[in-house]
């Protein structure tokens, strides 16, 4: 029963923050990128000296806070999702080549998997964004392009656990090609682990997006990416703390709404993903 | 076991040569170099000295056996920036951040494992479940803003602990913590796994079967066999904390070998970024395969695959 709590509470997380990301536009009250130095730090509605104007009041150039808040959700969730295709995508190829035809090939996947784990993710993401120059994209691609080692680990570990099953070796009986057996016997049912990394890999893409960001290395302003408006709000947390709260707080509930959805989702498909 | 010993090490070597040709094109990825260092308004003649003094003209792959053969006898370079040795600076910045990994991974089983146990030994209770939702919203955290709020909190509303640096010994307290808070989740969760797993075992059923005390059939008998993977994850975690060390020493304002990677790739210092990400998967690969020989030796069942 708890799980099932747990399980809708992600849902309505995650959701929530689909259907803010894709109608961002439509939901902001104000232009986000729009400054006013004479509205600078107007504290957010509930705290005194609060307008209704500005439900969370304005950041140090006077934009409003919950324009980029959502603005910055759009960011967060974009992220997340083009990691976890792309992540996906190459991680899911290599193991399931790896698990499937074993031998060789699997000793290859091995070792590039091995190689990526020794790789420190944040210093070469840091690495690569100042080089190639910080965008959206870059980061997105880097993230991608680095993310992919729990879904080569799992995927392959499942494939050899489905390759050793009858209905395998009956649809190899019946004179199936390879392709066809990887793609109609075993993805499908290799798929419920991976949807369970895919929550894992989401919520860590925006996790280090963030930190990226607020590393200076991440996405630019005036972009409202929540890790980069903790880094710009971070002069002036001493005196007005819910400049980092706020966005600090977004990012807990998202990315924690992930992992529910993630552990729930794992229990309801049955899958003993280790996480 | 010498097979597999041997076998583990000729991987390690194999990973470690790999990523040091990673770490050097990584370096050459965003084109050219000396315009970068020279910077925007250099001439052409500043650009091509620059290019020369540093081997930059040569053809790539002469670089790069230069590089890997003066990194193989421990001479990383020269910072473009500090005008000093790079093995040198490593080994200034290295210590700050060992002491910090050390701290953060002791902190983390320390709380891991009690909390862990406590977990599998009321399993299903609500205990249980309080114990896997914070482990839950614990991973949701981001830690350079737990960083900050914690010194918001203790450092200025509070006043006990220092907002920055290392000077004195509570200057490691919130960055170990902080460090130590990304670990725990994984520890916690591998703790709980294992000893439901023990406590099922036929050998604890023998153990209750002789009347053993409760004390000693948790810490005697399931507990050696669940700490197994808890030491193997630990080893895994501390590389994960060192390569991450550089979130939390920008936040605490801590000057280790993440600091002061994070300094050199702003600056395009690119020598000691090499080094940096080099030494980081170095340090990894030696934690993972000890891990990896030491659970073999333990456990022969693990040699097999």
């Amino acid at each position: 029963m708890r799980h099932r709590i747990a399980l809708w509470l992600g849902v309505l997380i995650v959701g929530t923050a689909a259907v803010v990301a894709i109608f961002a536009p439509l939901l902001v009250p104000h232009d986000p990128f729009a400054q006013n130095l004479s509205q600078r730090f107007i504290p957010p509605a509930w705290m005194k000296g609060g307008s209704s104007e500005h439900l969370l009041g304005t950041d140090q150039l006077g934009r409003d806070y919950f324009a980029r808040l959502i603005l910055g959700t759009r960011i967060s969730m974009m992220i997340g999702t083009t990691t976890i295709m792309m992540a996906g995508f190459i991680g899911t190829t290599l193991g399931v080549l790896g698990g499937y035809f074993g031998g060789k090939l699997d000793r290859v996947v091995m070792f590039i998997i091995s190689c990526r784990l020794a790789i420190p993710l944040i210093l070469v993401a840091l690495t690569v964004v100042s080089l190639i120059g910080s965008s959206l994209t870059v980061v997105m691609l880097t993230l991608g392009l680095l993310l992919w080692e729990r879904f080569a680990v799992v995927s392959r570990a499942a494939t050899r656990q489905v390759c050793g099953l009858d209905y395998v070796a009956a649809a190899w009986a019946a004179g199936c090609s390879r392709l066809a057996i990887i793609l109609r016997e075993v993805l499908p049912n290799i798929a419920h682990h991976l949807v369970v990394i895919a929550t894992i890999d989401m919520a860590i893409a925006i996790l280090l997006e963030a930190a990226l960001s607020f590393l200076g290395l991440g996405v630019p302003p005036p972009l409202p990416s929540w890790g980069l408006m903790i880094a710009e709000a971070k002069d002036y947390m001493f005196f007005k703390p819910w400049v980092i709260e706020i966005p600090g707080l977004a990012l807990l509930v998202l990315v924690l709404g992930i992992n529910l959805l993630g552990d729930g989702l794992r229990d309801a498909l049955g899958a003993q993903t280790e996480r | 076991m010498l097979r597999y010993l041997l076998r583990s090490l000729l991987l390690a070597v194999l990973v470690c040569l790999t990523v040091l040709v990673i770490s050097f094109a990584l370096a050459r990825l965003g084109g050219n170099l000396a315009i970068n260092l020279a910077g925007p308004d250099a001439s052409p003649e500043a650009i091509a000295k620059i290019e020369h003094q540093l081997g930059l003209d040569r053809p790539l792959p002469i670089q790069f056996l230069d590089w890997a053969n003066r990194a193989a006898h421990g001479d990383l370079g020269d910072s473009f920036l500090f005008h000093e040795k790079v093995s040198q600076l490593i080994a200034e910045h290295f210590p700050v951040t060992f002491i910090l990994g050390i701290l953060a991974i002791a902190i983390a089983i320390a709380v891991a494992l009690p909390l862990g146990i406590l977990a599998a030994l009321h399993e299903g209770t609500a205990a249980d479940m309080a114990i896997g939702m914070m482990a839950l919203a614990g991973q949701a955290v981001p830690s350079f803003w737990l960083g900050l709020m914690l010194i918001v909190w203790f450092g200025v509303t509070l006043h006990w602990l220092p907002i920055s640096g290392v000077e004195t010994w509570t200057g490691y307290i919130m960055p170990a913590f902080v460090l130590a808070f990304v670990a725990i989740p994984a520890m916690l969760r591998l703790t709980r796994g294992g000893m439901v797993d023990a406590m099922r075992a036929d050998y604890v059923r023998t153990a209750r079967a002789k009347g053993l005390s409760r004390a000693s059939i948790v810490l005697k008998h399931a507990f050696r066999n669940a700490a197994m993977p808890v030491v193997a994850v630990s080893a895994v975690q501390l590389g994960f904390i060192l390569g991450g060390s550089v979130v939390v020493e920008v936040v605490f304002n801590i000057r280790g070998v993440g600091y002061l990677a994070w300094e050199s790739i702003q600056k395009g210092d690119f020598p000691v970024v090499q080094a940096v990400v080099l030494l980081f998967a170095i340090i990894f690969v030696v934690l993972t395969t000890l891990a990896d020989l030491l659970g073999a030796a333990l456990d022969p069942r693990l040699r097999a695959t």
